[in-house]
């Protein structure tokens, strides 16, 4: 099964490949800048990746790595300016959406791919009742008369397993606990019963205790409608259950995809190692958390070569120099480290 | 939200009695006789000093006074004028023109003011940002005289598209241009706060939610953005009813409509001060019912605010 999608990151040719390939969704060398008062920030550069229904794809790495940025590109909700897109596809059903019509992108936002985000509490509308917001679904997008969209608008509530629907309908965001909150936005977003969803940073803004809750209500949802999914997170924890596959990003760019316990069992990039063992671990109580070294690159001054090279406890002088591409290495999975070969077979 | 409106309701009582003395207490502490000029060219008749002064309590002092004129006021005796008139009637001839004046004018706040703020807030740095932008500037700047007679003498005098003046019938038609002179400067007001309402909520999560559910853009900035923005505007065109109608006093004069302000400013030539605090009573009265209109408003449009 060797359906990691392997980019030439070296040699982009603008517009993507543009291949049909059967993938339900697959960005194929995108590349996002920020036009800012200050210079360009280069947020994405050349990412590529794809999900299937019924599999889940992790994004992970830290804030700015461009995964959410990647991610409000596929819905169009990327803010311009600043934010451009200069290069690339976004395909869906094959068909490239960054060169769609306004209407025709609207009409796959919902039905063909959903999206929730990080802090339900800002991202739902404080002046509507919960049950309107999901309601409206499906009157505006469906057509459904009033007492209809309410009957289904409380099925969905049913689904996301909120206690007392009915009554929980005429509510408002801000009466909602934190946890209940994402259980309304992902009723929400799965009302349209989408192809896709994406979830970025899902759990971030919740107590640890109702962030399995949410993943778990995740994990079951996804398996249930054979949706593909793209779960955004910055927390290694959080994957390890849930996903498929894991593709890994820095400075705006993949560095490693694998499978999950690929991965976990024996990354092959340098920034991976380090997200792994930066994990706390019980076996290691009392000391010292392990860290990457360094701060990520400053987006509009990429440094020269790899971008982690700076902060890469392996650096060589080819690492200052050629940007790493993205290859497949050994089976079934991919990473953009020139020792890449090395970091697999070793013991 | 019961109880809310009680205690509201109850609050009113303190500031009523208080605004309505301090005007009544400055009102009868301007100084001259009330009795010059009654009566033609004579002085007026001692016996008729006597019996007004009488009839006025004018030998108290000024809290008896006030209390008498309070105790006939909640019965609805507004009193009489020195020459015997009801001011009732006076009230009741004059100010529903002032308020038909001060409706339209809000009519067309709310219009023109959120239509131009909506649209130069969502766009902001067009052509037509700078274009609201400097005519707001304009309608602020110019006091509301000069766009009156500006207006008057262009579309009335030069132009003939309308009559100069108001006609006692006070048609709606006849209305639109005096409603945009006594609205002009608070038009402005409403356009700049609704434009950086406006742009502030755009890129606010839910905004970009609502997209993200597909929905049409129509639906994202008509229901969801413009709900939220909407709160400030509220409150800056319910508290305006009340200085619209007590600063209609200009806009009348221009286009001789006969309303409260030219009313009060012939009773405060004429000295008639039972007429003056009679009228501006009333103001008081629609200042305070506006105010908590618009806080029971609020409750409505964001139901973050609870009264409890």
């Amino acid at each position: 099964m060797s359906d990691i999608l392997v980019s030439e990151q070296s040699a982009p040719g603008p517009g993507g490949s543009g291949r049909p390939s059967g993938r339900l969704l697959e960005v194929d060398d995108l590349r996002v800048e920020f036009r800012t008062r200050d210079g360009v920030a280069k947020v994405i550069n050349g990412v590529t990746y794809h999900v299937d229904a019924g599999e889940t794809l992790a994004v992970l790495g830290e804030s700015g790595s461009g995964k959410s940025v990647t991610a409000q590109t596929i819905m169009g909700i990327l803010d311009t300016p600043p934010g451009f897109v200069t290069g690339g596809q976004v395909r869906f059903h094959g068909k490239d959406m960054l060169r769609m019509s306004s209407e025709e992108r609207r009409r796959i936002r919902g039905e063909g791919i959903a999206m929730i985000f990080q802090d339900a509490l800002s991202a739902l509308n404080p002046v509507f009742t919960v049950g309107f917001q999901i309601a409206e679904q499906f009157r505006v997008r469906r057509g459904l008369g009033r007492a209809e969209a309410k009957k289904r608008a409380i099925e969905m509530l049913d689904q996301v397993k909120i206690p007392n629907a009915k009554s929980r309908f005429n509510n408002y965001p801000h009466q909602f606990s934190g946890g209940m909150r994402q259980r309304a936005m992902i009723a929400m977003s799965l009302a349209l019963d989408p192809e896709v969803l994406i979830a970025d940073e899902p759990t971030t803004a919740l107590d640890v205790t109702v962030q399995a809750q949410i993943m778990d209500l995740l994990a079951e949802l996804q398996r249930e409608r054979h949706m593909g999914m793209i779960l955004i997170t910055h927390d290694l924890g959080v994957v390890a259950d849930v996903a498929d596959r894991i593709a890994v990003m820095y400075a705006g760019r993949i560095v490693e995809e694998a499978d999950v316990y690929d991965l976990y069992a024996k990354p092959a990039h340098p920034y991976t190692i380090g997200l792994i063992d930066s994990i706390p671990r019980m076996d290691e109580k009392g000391q010292q958390l392990r860290t990457i070294k360094g701060l990520p690159p400053n987006l509009m001054n990429i440094p020269p070569g790899c971008p982690f090279n700076p902060r890469c406890p392996m650096a060589q002088p080819v690492c200052r120099e050629k940007v790493p591409p993205l290859l497949q290495v050994g089976n079934a999975r991919a990473s953009a480290c020139h020792f890449a070969e090395e970091l697999v077979n070793r013991d | 939200m019961g109880r809310y409106l009680l205690r509201r309701l109850l609050q009113l009582v303190p500031v009523f009695i208080g605004t309505t003395f301090l005007i009544y207490a400055l009102v009868w502490a301007v100084p001259g006789d009330p009795f010059a000029g009654k009566c033609g060219e004579r002085r007026c008749p001692d016996q008729y000093i006597a019996f007004m002064t009488e009839k006025y309590h004018l030998d108290q002092n000024v809290f008896v006074q006030y209390a008498n004129y309070m105790k006939n006021l909640v019965q609805g005796d507004f009193g009489q004028t020195f020459s015997q008139r009801e001011i009732s009637d006076i009230i009741l001839t004059s100010y529903p023109n002032t308020l038909k004046l001060a409706l339209v004018a809000l009519a067309i706040e709310a219009v023109i003011g959120l239509g131009a703020g909506v649209l130069t807030g969502l766009r902001r740095n067009g052509f037509l940002d700078n274009l609201v932008l400097v005519s707001t500037l304009f309608l602020i700047a110019l006091p509301v005289f000069v766009i009156g007679f500006l207006l008057q003498w262009l579309l009335g005098v030069q132009w003939g598209i309308i009559k100069p003046t108001v006609s006692s019938e006070m048609r709606l038609s006849e209305l639109i241009v005096p409603g945009f002179v006594l609205g002009s400067a608070s038009v402005a007001y409403i356009a700049r706060v609704a434009r950086t309402s406006i742009a502030e909520n755009r890129r606010a999560d839910y905004v970009r939610t609502a997209i993200a559910k597909g929905l049409p853009m129509r639906r994202v900035v008509g229901v969801h953005l413009l709900r939220n923005s909407l709160i400030p505007v509220v409150t800056l065109l319910g508290t305006d009813l009340g200085a619209l109608m007590g600063g209609a006093i200009v806009t009348e004069g221009i286009f001789g409509i006969n309303g409260i302000g030219r009313q009060v400013f012939r009773a405060i030539v004429t000295k008639e001060s039972a007429t003056v605090v009679g009228i501006v009573v009333v103001l008081v009265l629609v200042y305070l019912v506006m105010n908590l209109l618009v806080d029971l408003l609020y409750a409505a449009l964001d139901p973050r605010i609870r009264y409890e």
